[in-house]
């Protein structure tokens, strides 16, 4: 019997949940931009509304247009289904407020991004759910944080901005071993370099404003449900697996089985947060998701040679040889690179490139040291835009520590990763050379202020 | 709701409704290696226009105890002592694919205990490819790439017209991989085989003296429609309702169209 046939990666960012318009024959995906949908009868209605027959009733609850992406993004990764948010942050809140409340407590990575790290560390303590950071290679420290009350471990593939690789089979083995699931915030690497769920995440969660989207056009965030986390046996989340009356007594994980996280994060979370994704967002992350795999090819050629250039600016010899004098450039952290802490662990999970974020120091020679280094560097770039963005085609360039990272006190700063003389490249689809010059011009600009 | 069957805890999912002895019921058979997830809108639905339901999960399936059972009779004989078990005269007996077997074959055996049959994809035979049998048997997890992957049609593998699941934000193809990934080893070795063994098709569609439905994918590659619609003809009075660009899993591929051939076929109205 010949094996059953599916249709491949790059194939599935073209068609997954599409069909041409059977009203018009458009072939792209319409922009439904209505709040509502008429009903053909007021049985439809009643059914509609009970979740007896499928389809969309108001668009903050579902919408044609978000439901391609949703259904594209759940296929890329593997999910039974996903949710599409009003931005990654309303992703994230999203899947903890699915899954618990007042007096939840959260296991994170202390290297994630800095909105995230606000929203766990500051945000919802106030409303009772509390979180204990741990870095992502502190793998006994992480089993030592799980509490009773823990309810989810969280961490990204590439840790923010320190590019550490999580042990994703290890950290969900963990997990499990608690009955609690694991998270994975997986923008840094899209499901074109890694799909957590094949390494044993039970959630996955992306910023698709960044690569998925892939423009720098619309923001917008997703929740992906891997479906073989079993929460009848964790007997940890009531939200999934008992009667919740907000639809009538409807035990989630009775009904749904394998879609019970997703389902109850439609049902209660968008209806009732309201965080919903905008169906013109939704045709613009369609668009970036149609060539991710082309993007992501292009994104990784570019970052493998930029990191080659940058390596060969350690040393003010261009050959590099040992004992030669400092250049501009402090250090270069990319986790192909074989000093990396987790080269090896990054060539088993990201087998097709470790994302197209780089972090590399600049040695600050004159008065103000790297700070003011980097600042000359940041203002000399000509091509890499100075913005709070990673993932867009073109290249960006950000000195956390002043940026995306301020609101951390030192210790925090040092806990994220982050030294004052980091500079973060999110490389884009420019030509090589001319990313590599622009570089070039501006360490030079930068040292020799 | 759980209930005691041959001395064996067994789970039903009674549509988000209890069962109510007044009304007429409707008994939601899932197939080989599933469980009554699959039934999720349509027996939400049967349970709210005015039926008592019990969508189960058989033997060593989803929330049920003990072993699977190992033949289309013995799961028949089943499906008699489920309705003794939870108190009720007759049924009406909704099946898919093996289910639709057992169905078909409780009506034969038990005909005095079922009101009407109603058969989603299923023919007279249902073999299975020898590779797939001992896939099954040794738990390769290439059996259930061969169940999901031949099972749904466009609707879960995308291209062509396909593409689109029903509910939103959902993707059959992994739901239904789950789905199956989730059932304890060994289950579905048990079910294929009792299907490929099962050779009393075509005598108890003739046998068969109530109401019955085919509710058949017209993409189906493992029960064909062509075959589907066979059997139907070997029964005295079949309703026969093909479902376009719908592969073997009608009720998930389709299910409005299986909600609406099923109100027409037992005259369903909310309440
Ligand atoms: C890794 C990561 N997660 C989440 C977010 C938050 O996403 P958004 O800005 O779409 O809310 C970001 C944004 O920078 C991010 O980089």
């Amino acid at each position: 019997m010949a094996g059953a046939k599916f249709l491949k990666f790059d194939t599935q960012s073209l068609h997954a949940g599409q069909r041409p318009d059977p009203a018009t024959g458009a072939r792209a995906v319409p922009i439904h931009l209505t709040s509502s949908y008429v009903f053909s009868d007021v049985d439809q209605a009643a059914a509609l509304f009970n979740l007896e027959r499928p389809g969309h009733i108001y668009s903050r609850i579902s919408n044609p247009t978000v439901a391609v992406l949703e259904e594209r993004l759940a296929t890329l990764e593997g999910g039974v289904g996903a949710v599409c948010t009003a931005s990654g942050q309303a992703a994230l809140t999203l899947a903890i407020m699915t899954l618990m409340g007042a007096g939840g407590h959260i296991v994170a990575s202390s290297s994630i991004y800095g909105g995230s790290r606000n929203l766990l560390a500051y945000t919802l303590p106030r409303f009772g759910i509390t979180t204990s950071f741990v870095h992502p290679r502190d793998l006994d420290g992480l089993r030592a944080a799980i509490r009773p009350e823990t309810r989810l471990v969280f961490g990204e593939v590439l840790g923010n901005p320190g590019l550490e690789v999580l042990d994703v089979p290890k950290v969900a083995a963990i997990a499990h071993e608690a009955g609690v699931p694991l998270l994975i915030d997986s923008t840094f690497t899209t499901p074109y370099l890694c799909r957590p769920f094949e390494h044993g995440a039970d959630l996955v969660m992306h910023s698709c404003t960044k690569w998925l989207g892939g423009h720098g056009t619309a923001i917008g965030g997703v929740v992906i449900d891997g479906g073989r986390f079993d929460w009848e046996a964790s007997g940890k989340f009531p939200t999934l697996t008992e009667p919740y009356a907000g639809y009538h007594g409807i035990d989630f994980a009775e009904e749904y089985g394998p879609a019970a996280f997703i389902m109850r994060a439609r049902a209660e979370g968008l209806r009732d947060f309201g965080a919903c994704m905008s169906p013109m967002n939704a045709f613009q992350i369609l668009q970036g998701v149609e060539t991710l795999p082309l993007r992501m090819k292009g994104h990784i050629h570019n970052t493998r040679k930029v990191v080659g250039f940058l390596e060969g600016e350690l040393y003010s010899d261009k050959g590099g040889k040992p004992g030669a004098a400092a250049g501009a450039v402090a250090w270069v952290s990319y986790p192909e690179l074989v000093d990396h802490p987790d080269h090896a662990l990054a060539s088993r999970l990201l087998p097709r490139g470790a994302g197209s974020i780089i972090s590399f120091g600049i040695r600050g020679t004159g008065e103000g040291g790297s700070r003011e280094a980097g600042r000359r560097f940041i203002e000399a770039l000509t091509l890499f835009s100075h913005l709070a963005n990673v993932g867009d085609a073109k290249s960006l360039v950000i000195h956390p520590a002043s940026t995306t990272h301020a609101q951390l006190d030192a210790e925090a700063l040092a806990a994220s990763g982050v030294g004052e003389d980091m500079i973060r490249l999110s490389i884009g689809l420019e030509d090589c050379d001319d990313l590599i010059d622009d570089l070039k011009q501006a360490l030079r600009a930068a040292t020799k202020g | 709701m759980l209930l005691t069957v041959n001395g064996t805890p067994v789970f039903v999912h009674t549509g988000g409704r209890d069962v109510d002895l007044s009304r007429p019921a409707v008994v939601l058979i899932h197939g080989a290696g599933m469980d009554h997830s699959v039934w999720s809108l349509q027996s939400r639905y049967l349970a709210h226009h005015g039926r008592s339901v019990l969508a189960v999960d058989l033997p060593g399936h989803g929330r049920s105890g003990g072993a699977p059972l190992d033949s289309i009779a013995a799961m028949a004989d089943w499906v008699a002592a489920l309705l003794d078990a939870a108190g009720l005269e007759r049924a009406a007996l909704i099946g898919h694919s093996m289910g639709a077997l057992v169905a078909l074959d409780t009506a034969a055996r038990h005909g005095s205990r079922v009101e009407a049959v109603a058969l989603l994809g299923v023919a007279e035979r249902m073999p299975v490819h020898p590779d797939l049998l001992a896939a099954a048997r040794d738990g390769d997890p290439s059996a259930i790439e061969m169940v999901i992957g031949w099972g749904h049609g466009p609707r879960g593998h995308g291209g062509g017209q396909g593409g689109g699941c029903p509910t939103p934000g959902l993707a059959l193809i992994p739901g239904g991989r789950r789905l199956m990934a989730a059932v304890k080893p060994g289950v579905l070795g048990v079910d294929l085989a009792a299907c490929n063994d099962y050779g009393n098709g075509a005598d108890a569609a003739r046998a068969l003296a109530c109401p019955a439905l085919f509710l058949l994918g017209a993409l189906d590659k493992m029960t064909p429609a062509k075959a589907g619609r066979a059997l139907a003809a070997r029964a005295a009075s079949a309703q026969v309702v093909v479902v376009p660009q719908t592969g073997h899993m009608v009720m998930t591929e389709a299910p409005d169209a299986t909600l609406d051939a099923l109100a027409a076929f037992l005259s369903l109205r909310r309440g």
